[in-house]
């Protein structure tokens, strides 16, 4: 199943310095950060972005701090203006928006969930919650429902008439997401929206979010530079890295074919067999296999898939999908597939420890 | 002889310097009444020890044609003198009602009877502090006041100081809105502001003086507001400024105009810091108020004024005891209320 492509990012480059343009051509000439910063004394911010976010998808956008994270998450609603390239949403150039159109899509196409949630510390849970509505001019008395709905939806009711500050960083979130859900955008832009908070909070959040999208299929842009993370909640994956995308794709298919020692550093200690999914590792087949051991599900994690077969790699598992197989698993590819990629020798890891 | 003799010999310039010689019969300067004095020639001077700056003065000692430093005072009050009518013109009616407010402001607070006027100020009191003992503490001192029979002078003070606080939040609230929004506004606004505040209040007394009649209240009214107005600006400014910049991010992202930003944001989160401001503005506008008496404002500082000229120690002394007392009740009062924005600003 393919979905329409809700925002599309093309060819976007951005430049902070003073004359942008002049080092724009060096940079289509294939000039890089550091040589721009050294030569030019000019910031290369984005490079050559070319993205497909899809509607109902969650795409990630993960890198290391200084990547251009933020800086491409506010090009799309134009916090921050691009130096060259087209962001189309629904098929429109947002760059071509005036003032009032630009309003327009902030305030009922898109809202955004900040790292250090960034809510009117004046403005009790609720005005914060319905500040979507309330700017669109909608009075207290008609956005108190829909606030109130939202706030009860996130897990914070009888909350409404406290301020931010009473509120630990967890709830404080969870307000800055009913905010977001409040506004009945399709599009959710959210920054590092979990970084600020503890591990298990963090967790809570994810789940939380996952849940809501089952729910809702909104079209979320998350960043984040946590890998788990990024993992646990992408349909679709962006690398960034030095302002270009290195790689990008379903996260499985990321984790099996890493094309770039930078991304091989990445992902060479995380846990493989709970990340990689039986439907990544399988051969693809709907013959029954002559002998088999039992059957698994198409979405169930290897590690799941280990304990069940005791360890035994003789064995070979018949996978399913809703009551249909789709393939056979034969163990000794499920541990082929847990052998890490090595990590690359001049990749930043090596660098670290040299 | 004059020591610069030879430059104007060398460049040539001697017969210019004579044919301005109608200045010779100019003021001698400061520096050749002394040296007449002392009997001594200020053009016998060699030694290199004694080598003048070549000043204006210096300078016109050899050549006649230079003016003096004396005649660059006199010309900027020339220059002054020349303005002065044009300016009042423009000046005049836009000040008028300054005179009025000052006026009609001094003729309620001392026509409302005492049993009226305490009573209402202590209400006042209570209802920005909230505070039952700052509502005793201000009782007691305007009591102390009116026994000592100061009080018709403390409210011709506070009458002024009402009047021009008030301006100066009107004005400097939107001029320091104005400079948090453009750092090019920012930019000119600083040295200005660094010039009122550093300039003695007396000086500029002096263009006022020249400008509007002595009896006229909108002379000293503009006087203190020029004098006061520094700190709010500065503070509205900073205020604005401080705010945090994430949520500022998040009022665009979601789409506020930036009528709704300022109003629903920015100046509310900027509070505390334009509450400061105006704390600090009501006590330099009491510091000026003194210092306005030399120019006919009434109130307490006249009978400062009266013990400095007929050195009557013991009303000058009790005088500045009573505006100490006001400062105090102006101070604990505003501290108050900026202690209740405060708190409702806890984050
Ligand atoms: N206003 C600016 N002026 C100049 N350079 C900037 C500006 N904003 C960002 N940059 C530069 O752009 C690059 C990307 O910054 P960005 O904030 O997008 O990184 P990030 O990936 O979000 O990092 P983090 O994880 O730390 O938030 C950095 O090198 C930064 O120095
Ligand atoms: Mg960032």
């Amino acid at each position: 199943m393919t979905r329409d492509v809700k925002v599309s990012i093309r060819e976007l480059y951005k430049i902070f310095g003073g004359a942008p343009q002049d080092a724009l051509t060096h940079v289509r000439a294939g000039m890089g950060k550091t040589e721009l910063l050294e030569r030019h004394g000019h910031v290369l911010g984005l490079s050559d972005i070319n993205v497909d976010i899809r509607a109902g998808e969650v795409t990630v956008i993960m890198g290391l701090s200084g990547s251009g994270k933020s800086t491409l998450i506010r090009h799309l609603n134009r916090l921050i203006e691009p130096t060259a390239g087209q962001i189309l949403v629904d098929g429109e150039d947002v760059m071509t928006y005036g003032e009032a159109q630009l309003r327009q899509l902030r305030r009922e196409r898109m809202s955004m969930v900040f790292q250090k949630f960034a809510l009117l510390p004046h403005r009790s849970v609720l005005e914060n919650a319905g500040m979507a509505l309330a700017v669109r001019g909608i009075c207290r008395e008609e956005f108190e429902g829909e606030a109130n709905r939202w706030l009860d939806r996130v897990g914070l009711s009888g909350y409404g008439s406290q301020y931010p500050h009473q509120l630990s960083g967890g709830m404080q979130q969870r307000v800055g997401i009913a905010r977001a859900l409040t506004s009945n955008s399709e599009i959710m832009l959210m920054d590092e929206a979990f970084s600020a908070l503890d591990p298990l909070i963090r967790t809570d959040m994810q789940d939380l979010l996952l849940e809501l999208q089952r729910e809702l299929q909104k079209t979320v842009i998350f960043i984040t530079h946590d890998l788990d993370e990024s993992l646990k909640l992408a349909d679709h994956l962006v690398i960034l890295k030095d302002g270009r995308v290195v790689q990008q794709g379903e996260p499985q298919e990321i984790l099996l074919h890493p094309n770039d020692p930078y991304i091989v550093d990445f992902i060479s200690d995380i846990n493989r067999a709970r990340v990689l999914r039986v439907r990544s590792v399988m051969k693809k087949t709907s013959a029954t296999p002559g002998e088999y051991a039992g059957e698994v599900d198409h979405d169930d994690n290897l590690e799941s898939v280990i304990a069940c077969s005791q360890g035994d790699i003789g064995l070979c598992y018949r996978v399913m999908c809703e009551g249909q197989q789709v393939g056979v698993l034969d163990m000794k590819d499920l541990v082929r597939a847990l052998v890490p990629t090595r990590a690359a020798d001049d990749g930043l890891r090596a660098k670290a420890t040299a | 002889m004059a020591t610069y003799d030879f430059v104007f010999d060398r460049i040539g310039l001697n017969g210019w310097c004579e044919g301005g010689g109608e200045s010779a019969a100019g003021p001698m300067s400061m520096s050749d009444l002394l040296a007449q004095a002392a009997g001594e020639d200020p053009s016998s001077r060699t030694s290199i020890w004694e080598l003048p700056f070549p000043s204006l003065d210096a300078l016109h000692n050899a050549c006649a044609a230079f003016p003096q430093s004396r005649e660059l005072t006199k010309g900027l009050e020339n220059g002054f003198l020349a303005v002065k009518d044009t300016l009042k013109i423009g000046l005049d009616p836009l000040t008028q009602p300054l005179s009025w407010a000052l006026q009609s402001a001094l003729y309620v607070f001392q026509t409302t009877p005492w049993w009226i006027m305490i009573p209402l100020m202590l209400a006042v009191v209570l209802v920005v502090s909230r505070s039952w003992r700052l509502v005793g503490f201000v009782a007691f001192c305007v009591m102390l006041l009116a026994f000592i029979d100061h009080y018709d002078h403390a409210m011709q003070t506070l009458a002024i100081i009402f009047v021009c606080a008030f301006i100066c939040v009107l004005l400097g609230v939107p001029i320091g809105i104005a400079m948090s929004r453009s750092n090019a506004m920012q930019r000119s606004a600083i040295p200005v502001l660094d010039m009122l505040q550093t300039l003695p209040p007396f000086v500029y007394l002096i263009p006022l003086i020249f400008l509007f009649s002595v009896t006229e209240p909108k002379l000293y009214g503009i006087a203190i507001i020029l004098y006061a107005i520094v700190p709010v600006i500065r503070l509205t400014d900073l205020g604005i400024r401080l705010v945090d910049k994430e949520v500022i991010e998040a009022s665009d992202a979601f789409g506020m105009t930036d009528h709704q930003k300022l109003f629903g944001v920015q100046i509310p989160l900027a509070l505390p810091n334009i509450m400061a401001g105006v704390n600090q503005t009501i006590m330099m506008s009491l510091a000026m108020v003194v210092i306005a008496s030399l120019v006919s404002a009434p109130g307490l500082g006249v009978l400062v004024l009266r013990g400095i000229r007929n050195l009557e120690l013991g009303v000058g002394l009790v005088a500045g005891l009573g505006i100490v007392l006001l400062a105090v009740i102006l101070d604990r009062v505003t501290k108050a209320a900026l202690a209740r924005v405060n708190a409702a600003h806890k984050y």
